[in-house]
């Protein structure tokens, strides 16, 4: 099995590894064998449509943790530049598993804030596979009062497993530091946009998801608790993942439906990482729409349109 | 996984704790979930719900909270007719819709928050109480808008709030509209201070993920009961993360103040006192000692709150009559639903945190935030 594929892209990996046997054969001798290159690169278009057409949220979900899945850093690169990361909560530590700096989007400059997981073991362990401890939030708090300060848009980008279960996040105030993100966003006066482009799990996420846009990719997750966690708890076993991911509704069409995401951003064929640049260049344009939209509005305004959506959301007789 | 004590479930299936409650004849009788003794409800009852031999605090339901908290008059309660709805109609291995039905029946309530606004000691207030036998007190829609309508009170009518919160987290059978409940009641929250209106966060025994990081933390004022468990992530999970043993006290309220995360640890008796203190304080009234109808043996506003805190637990006048705040008023089908529900709520946090009863706090350890 190839590891860079998840299990239900299996018959893609098999038709892709055809192709790349093909093509040395291909190098190796004049045969005219590009027309079969070309039948089976057609079909294996044919094969992801499939299956990327019918997947369900709990594949969903994988698609959101691909291990090639691009990450905020890679996002960064692609759609801003002259990025400045800048470090540390002035408190206690600089956090990894959150990182943040000023950027420009095309022209502008912003703030970008978002989780970054790490590839490879040792960049995993440094950025604590996305789970940040309380100084990355209180490092996002920090620039986000910068921004206001400096009159610059936030964006967010949200991917974690959650904020870090351990003994030092408890003993620093984890909850606190949620919390605290999340009022101080709720008021803050300069635009705020959230895009989920993984897994967004639980307080870790939306301890930097309170926004005036919140957009998702089109293969991420957002959720109470990941569907493991779900189904460890109501299941009683992790194995009914999928049927938890089904029930809580993850995906951005669901929760689309349900009024709580704006905008779905769409990836190309077969997930992001099979196109960075392209994804990029789609969260790019919707960014910029939307930045334009919320400098449309008096900053009073901006933020009474954005508690008026902090109150909508709830449904209850 | 490591998010799963952050949403603590309403799963109150498990044999966990049966044993106390069969050992214990119904009724007249409780046994003490921390140091087994026996106890004779109506002594109980006189005491807050506190074990008179070793001062535990035990858990209480929402409206014997808010009957603890109040002045008898005025009282009413706000926002009754708000239900949950099954917007997902979530089902795992039963329906949501049969669990909120259940919870209904078993707790007298229709979700797990109530609202009530009143006075302490002639000071008016608007006050909430989580339920935690309704689902774990889980914050779903409901609790969200009744807290969020509960600071809108407050900001018409220039009123503190007063929260008791004691909560597994959000609701998951609500997915992510649970979720979103953090940043509302935060956001609500937020305009509560940008009025300059107090809010006093009472946390008590057990306050856990979402809630814990949205409104309970955000009290301008944070107090604990004593030996209360509060914490983002439950200690199993955490176990199971660092692969350490978990210091003794890990979690509780006297980790809490030594941690910085709460401004003091007050004794059930104490609370009415030292609540109005604090928010006459912060709106410029005044204050005298003591009124004759007060609990006995505080002194408002003495500057040794975490003393009396740490103290508590070991040291506190546990025989101390307090007629005036355990009034006799407790009808007797509201005190014997109290024992079924208590044994049924100690067993659902054994459950939830295995092995957290049994680490204790030791309150006389050298504890430098007492120095």
């Amino acid at each position: 099995m190839d590891p860079n594929y998840l299990e239900f892209e299996q018959p893609i990996a098999e038709l892709e590894v055809k192709i790349n046997e093909l093509r040395l054969v291909g190098s190796d001798n004049e045969l005219n064998i590009s027309e079969e290159i070309q039948k089976l690169q057609e079909k294996n278009t044919k094969l992801t449509e499939k299956i990327y057409s019918g997947l369900s949220p709990w594949q969903i979900a994988q698609v959101a943790r691909h291990p090639l899945r691009p990450y905020t850093l890679d996002y960064i690169q692609h759609i801003f530049t002259d990025f400045d990361e800048l470090h540390g909560d002035r408190l206690y530590a600089d956090d990894l598993a959150l990182i943040g700096g000023v950027a420009r989007l095309d022209d502008k400059p912003v703030m970008v804030i978002g989780h970054q997981k790490g590839r490879g073991t040792k960049e995993k362990v440094r950025h604590n596979f996305g789970m940040p401890r309380p100084e990355g939030y209180r490092k996002a708090r920090r620039l986000v009062q910068l921004a206001e300060r400096f009159r610059l848009p936030v964006l967010t980008f949200i991917d974690t497993p959650g904020a870090y279960p351990g003994m030092d996040s408890e003993e620093r105030g984890i909850n606190e530091a949620i919390a605290e993100n999340m009022a101080l966003m709720s008021r803050i006066k300069t635009p705020l946009i959230a895009t989920v482009t993984g897994e967004a799990n639980s307080g870790g996420a939306i301890a930097i998801g309170v926004s005036d846009y919140l957009n998702m990719l089109q293969y991420s997750t957002y959720t109470v608790i990941t569907p493991e966690g779900c189904a460890t708890i109501l299941w009683k076993s992790a194995e009914y993942a999928a049927q938890a991911a089904e029930a809580m509704g993850v995906t951005s069409k669901r929760l689309q439906e349900l009024g709580i995401v704006d905008e779905t951003i769409p990836e190309p064929l077969g997930g992001a990482h099979r196109d960075v640049a392209t994804a990029a260049e789609n969260i790019k344009a919707t960014l910029i729409k939307q930045i334009d939209r919320l400098e449309q509005l008096e900053l009073d305004e901006l933020v009474t349109r954005r508690y008026q959506r902090l109150m909508s959301y709830g449904i209850h007789s | 996984m490591s998010w799963i004590n952050k949403i603590l479930p309403s799963i109150s299936t498990s044999s966990i704790g049966g044993k106390s409650k069969s050992s214990v004849p119904e009724g007249l009788w409780k046994k003490c979930p921390r140091c087994d003794q026996t106890l004779y409800r109506g002594d109980l009852e006189r005491n807050l719900d506190v074990c008179p031999k070793c001062d535990h605090h035990l858990r209480i339901t929402a409206r014997r909270r808010i009957e603890l908290f109040l002045d008898k008059e005025p009282q009413e309660e706000l926002f009754v007719d708000i239900e949950p709805v099954d917007i997902l109609k979530f089902k795992d291995l039963k329906k949501y819709k049969d669990r909120l039905n259940a919870a209904q029946k078993s707790t007298g309530e229709k979700d797990a928050l109530i609202v009530f606004r009143g006075a302490v000691e002639g000071t008016e207030l608007v006050t909430v109480a989580f339920e935690f036998g309704f689902i774990g007190g889980s914050m779903g829609a409901v609790v969200g808008e009744k807290f969020t309508q509960a600071v809108n009170v407050c900001i018409e009518n220039r009123l503190p709030l007063v929260c008791f919160s004691t909560s597994g987290g959000a609701r998951m059978q609500e997915a992510l509209v649970s979720l979103m409940q953090m940043a509302k009641t935060a956001a609500a929250l937020e305009r509560l201070r940008e009025q300059r209106l107090p809010f006093i966060s009472v946390l008590v025994d057990p306050v856990y993920g979402g809630v814990s990081a949205s409104l309970a933390m955000l009290g301008d004022i944070n107090i604990a009961e004593p030996n209360a468990l509060v914490g983002f992530t439950g200690p199993d999970v955490i176990r199971q993360t660092v692969r350490v043993k978990l210091p003794e006290g890990f979690q509780r309220s006297e980790f809490l103040l030594e941690h910085g995360a709460i401004d003091m640890i007050v004794h059930r008796k104490k609370l009415r006192n030292r609540i109005v203190a604090l928010v006459r304080k912060l709106l410029h009234e005044r204050y005298t000692a003591a009124e004759p109808d007060t609990v006995a043996g505080t002194e408002p506003g003495s500057p040794d709150s975490g003393e009396e805190a740490a103290g508590s637990g070991v040291n506190a006048e546990s025989g101390t009559a307090i007629e005036e705040t355990a009034p006799e008023a407790v009808t007797d089908t509201g005190a014997d639903e109290t024992a079924e529900e208590l044994s049924g709520k100690e067993k659902t946090s054994s459950e939830v945190n295995p092995g957290a009863d049994s680490e204790d706090l030791d309150g006389e350890d050298d504890d430098p935030a007492r120095q």
